[in-house]
């Protein structure tokens, strides 16, 4: 930072303190990572070309080989190709795929063998690997039977199953987002929930009521999404009016917007799914794409070929991106830490401190319609009980994200951890078989932790120690001579 | 009533307490006789306030001895405070709003049996208490829809509950108007013939002249006298409580820098409300105009109007002959006029944030580009103001919050010297800053008039008033009650006469 700037002298107390929440997530990441650590299966195409590597190892050039797979699931086929691919660019012959159960393989076995054909080695998938049928082989050795190695990995750090945390927490981080602001400027916005399910039913209803339902075009459909989140937009700023003109408190003008927007939706959807919609409207939920295309260009053939991360966590990153310069960089976010941290002070240093307040109900209403749009997209229709209690989450991992309720402090990097640490807690929960009435009291627990650990870094843990020793001595010596 | 002639009802032995960087009271000692009323005077910052709360338990002197008739008082016990029958009467009530005057008066004690709270009897007893203090109010009235004066009076009817022994009033005729003075003061001697030991804070000589047997002043933290009240003159007591002699106290202006300047403000029939009623004046560029008066007189309020802070509901101003919008403090700003508020915490600075954000905040229009602020100029302008206004601070990213009040002031009015306002106005610009930096405040406040600014100090504090300003313009109820040129001759005295709004003379010690 900068160079006269607190990062001079180094202590490791601090460095603690101020990147807790990072080393929490990492913390719990360990955990979750011991907690699930076990025997994990290669399957598909890392376990196809593992398997042609081997077999490229142990047997000379020219061999021939049989793969031998199960009908289902399709991994078993992308492992087929996957392998059949790599041994012929090694120069082994692949002389048949045999698809099906242990008699076909023997089938297969024999009929090769009529024909005269000598085949060197089986590649195999793991089940397949361990069919007896291969002892009954004639002039067959098992130890021919090339298969892809076991090794020991946590299911959490799995490819898939980060992809997946990324993709849950994606409407909840992006909501996050205005909450951060929200909360920055000393106010709360208790409509974010509804707001999900107004803006997934009003997109979803201009698709199938006025833009031709499955036969929208593209543009139609960005329309559709755009309306809205601009609806959104302007009930956020109406609670914004609401707060700065009438003075009235946050919670209970966006508890009432809250109760509006819900009942808006239900009135748009008439209770009912809105689901005639276009397949190609999950777009923003699909894997790959964007990305996809970005790292093909990138890459210059190294690193894994497939970085499957939905098209929404792009979104969420890049917002998030954006966030954090405009908070750190610009005027805009000086004024609105200026406007939570004193408001008074703020208006007399020529803060627009009005306008500050709208707009980051507005941001925050908008940020609410896009998640909307984004859950929207993920489930491929709009219903009106979407976001129930995500205002809760969202609060949430705000909170343990770092920001303070009384506002005027906060970080938009801390929100983002605060997200995940959500989302890692919930997912590494379901991983280890917790039941989901002990995960809610355990997020519970979460929050307040948070909370605490923010309070005591305010206060400083020995002082609140000392205080609440002294209020208990002061109370039982009263007690004593009231007993008098 | 048993008077205990031999031991004083309250016995106060060198109390000290010390803040981060100011001593607050250094050894004070404190008699209290009942049956009398002790008048606690001081300046601004002389350690009255910290006094009466150390007496109440609500801070821990760091040294000293406290005894109420020969029993020692543990510190920072609000409650033993109130069980020993110490009645306080804060500038500030402590009054639910929304609660009634009995429930308030009742609070923490109420009268129950079984559990419940015997209204009836809680009923009869406010009325006899409220009837000894001459008012007559339905106890069922909520505290919020009285007036000041009785707001007051339910104070102390809350003391009075509690069979307080002493009873100390913190400015009590601060916020009321003078016609409800004279039946405050008419209380307070009759609780005083009832056998009270009273303290009575105020700023107003001629009550104090009026109600109170001895006075002790205050100077600094420590006592400089304690005496019977007729031991003592009017300007005996005034050289007491202002101790130094001015010349000491204010740097010498040194007019050979004085660049011309043909700055004119114009202030014409401004009002707002009830507080600014009619003000009018004219400044000059390269002269510090004072704006004295009593609490309550304007002064601020016409600051806050002139900024834009508050609307103005009439009148206008010019700057230079251009007319000054005074819609908002975004606004002023942009027209070179700038405030910096009485109450630095509240109004002056974000707390929480770093002091060179709270530099940066009203100069971001200037220092960024396309909204994107360029922290590099930033932080290079302000540890150029770092340097030139000596501001002691570690690293410009320390939290405001962090500050002692003379470098919070400086951090302030770096913010708007960046900004080069033309009118700047200064709002109590010492209050609860130390002697030294006071010194290089005044100082810049010299520089700022010799490079040909409009200074406007708002001053409680007469010798600064006299010690500082060119020309002083005196407020009294919301109008201009006066307009003086600083002379060596001027006296306090002169200003207070105009500040009253009447010919107030010095010999009203008959009382």
């Amino acid at each position: 930072m900068s160079s006269k700037g607190s990062s001079k002298s180094f202590s490791p107390w601090k460095l603690l303190s101020e990147n807790g929440i990072l080393i929490g997530l990492l913390l719990l990441c360990a955990l979750f990572s011991y907690l699930t650590y076990e025997e994990q299966q290669p399957t598909g195409a890392s376990a196809g070309i593992q398997v042609a590597d081997l077999i490229q190892d142990r047997y000379s050039p020219g061999s021939n080989v049989l793969i031998i797979i199960k009908p289902e699931p399709p991994e078993q086929n992308e492992f087929a190709q996957a392998a059949s691919q790599a041994l012929q660019e090694y120069g082994h012959t692949v002389v048949e795929i045999v698809v099906g159960a242990p008699p076909d393989a023997r089938q297969a076995w024999d009929r090769l063998k009529a024909e005269g054909k000598t085949v060197q080695a089986i590649a195999a998938t793991q089940d397949v690997s361990q069919w007896t049928v291969f002892d009954f082989m004639e002039g067959f050795d098992r130890k021919n039977i090339v298969r892809a190695e076991s090794y020991n990995w946590p299911t959490f750090l799995m490819r898939a199953n980060l992809v997946n945390i990324a993709g849950q927490i994606a409407v909840i981080a992006i909501l996050a987002i205005g909450m951060t602001l929200v909360i920055i400027t000393g106010g709360i916005d208790l409509s974010v929930g509804s707001l999900i399910a107004f803006s997934a039913v009003v997109s979803c209803w201009f698709i199938q009521e006025k833009f031709g339902a499955q036969e929208a075009s593209t543009m139609s459909m960005i329309i559709a999404c755009l309306i809205a989140i601009a609806a959104c937009g302007l009930i956020g700023l109406f609670s914004g009016a609401l707060i700065t003109t009438f003075d009235c408190p946050p919670f209970i003008a966006t508890l009432g917007m809250m109760m509006i927007a819900s009942g808006l939706a239900f009135i748009i959807a008439e209770g009912q799914s809105i689901y005639k919609i276009p397949e190609s409207f999950k777009w923003l939920s699909h894997q790959k794409d964007i990305v996809e295309s970005v790292w093909d260009t990138v890459r210059f053939g190294m690193g894994p070929k497939d970085l499957s991360v939905p098209n929404s966590v792009v979104l969420m990153l890049v917002l998030y991106v954006i966030t954090h310069i405009v908070m750190t960089r610009t005027t805009l976010g000086r004024y609105i830490y200026a406007v939570g941290g004193n408001r008074e002070a703020a208006r007399l240093s020529g803060v627009p401190v009005i306008f500050i307040l709208l707009f980051v109900y507005t941001i925050c209403g908008a940020l609410a319609g896009l998640g909307g749009v984004v859950l929207a997209s993920q489930l491929n229709s709009g219903l009106p009980t979407y976001g129930l209690m995500y205002e809760l989450f969202v609060i949430a991992a705000v909170v343990v994200g770092g920001t303070s309720l009384f506002g005027g402090e906060g970080k938009i990097t801390g929100t983002l951890v605060g997200a995940f640490i959500i989302a890692v807690i919930r997912n590494g929960m379901n991983l280890t078989n917790v039941e989901s009435y002990t995960q809610k009291v355990v997020l519970g627990l979460v929050i307040l932790i948070a909370v605490l650990i923010d309070r005591i870094k305010k206060k400083g843990l020995m002082g609140k120690f000392v205080t609440a020793l002294k209020n208990v001595i002061l109370i039982l010596g009263r007690m004593v001579r009231s007993s008098d | 009533m048993n008077h205990h002639s031999n031991s004083p009802l309250l016995k106060l032995r060198g109390i000290i307490k010390t803040y981060p960087g100011v001593r607050a009271l250094s050894g004070v000692d404190l008699d209290l006789a009942p049956g009398e009323v002790l008048a606690l005077l001081g300046e601004n910052g002389a350690g009255k306030s910290t006094l009466i709360k150390s007496i109440g338990g609500a801070i821990s002197p760091d040294g000293g001895s406290i005894e109420v008739e020969g029993e020692a008082l543990p510190f920072n016990d609000p409650h033993a405070s109130r069980d020993q029958g110490i009645g306080i009467i804060y500038q500030e009530f402590n009054l639910v709003p929304a609660q009634s005057v009995r429930d308030n008066i009742f609070l923490g004690q109420d009268l129950t049996r079984n559990g419940f709270i015997q209204a009836k009897q809680e009923s009869q007893k406010v009325r006899d208490l409220l009837h000894q203090l001459g008012l007559d109010i339905d106890p069922e009235t909520l505290c919020r829809n009285l007036s000041v004066a009785e707001q007051q009076l339910v104070e102390i009817a809350k003391a009075l509950l509690l069979d307080a022994k002493i009873l100390i009033l913190d400015e009590p005729t601060a916020a009321l108007p003078p016609h409800e003075v004279d039946s405050l003061l008419k209380i307070v001697s009759e609780l005083r013939d009832r056998g009270l030991g009273i303290i009575y804070v105020s700023h107003r000589l001629e009550e104090i002249y009026r109600i109170a047997d001895r006075v002790l002043i205050l100077r600094d933290g420590s006592t400089v006298i304690q005496c019977p009240l007729d031991d003592l003159s009017r300007e005996e007591m005034i050289e007491h409580m202002v101790g130094r002699k001015l010349d000491q106290e204010f740097p010498q202006r040194d007019r050979t820098h004085q660049t011309e300047s043909d700055l004119k403000l114009e202030v014409n029939q401004l009002g707002r409300g009830r507080r600014v009623k009619n003000i009018s004046f004219t400044a000059k560029g390269g002269e510090i105009l004072a704006l004295a008066g009593l609490v309550g007189a304007g002064r601020t309020e016409t600051a806050r109007l002139l900024f834009g802070a508050d609307r103005p509901e009439r009148g206008t101003a010019t700057l230079n002959g251009k007319p000054l919008k005074m819609k908002s403090p975004r606004q002023a700003i942009r027209e070179g006029v700038c405030l910096l508020t009485e109450d630095r915490k509240a109004q002056g600075l974000v707390l929480g944030r770093s002091v060179r954000e709270n530099f940066g905040l009203p100069n971001l229009p200037q220092l960024s580009k396309f909204s994107f602020i360029q922290q590099r100029i930033e932080r290079r302008l302000f540890s150029d103001f770092i340097d030139r206004m000596k501001i002691k601070v570690p690293h410009s990213e320390q939290l405001a919050k962090n500050l002692s009040g003379g470098n919070q002031q400086k951090v302030v009015l770096s913010k708007w010297l960046q900004s080069e306002s033309k009118v700047l106005i200064f709002d109590e610009p010492t209050r609860g800053i130390d002697v030294g930096a006071k010194y290089e405040i005044y100082q810049l406040m010299h520089d700022l008039a010799n490079q040909g600014k409009i200074i406007l100090m708002i001053s409680s504090e007469l010798p600064e008033v006299l010690g500082m300003a060119d020309r002083i313009l005196v407020l009294h109820e919301g109008r201009v009650a006066g307009e003086v040129e600083n002379h060596p001759g001027l006296t306090q005295e002169d200003i207070l006469n105009l500040a009253v709004g009447s010919s107030v003379g010095g010999d009203r010690r008959s009382a």
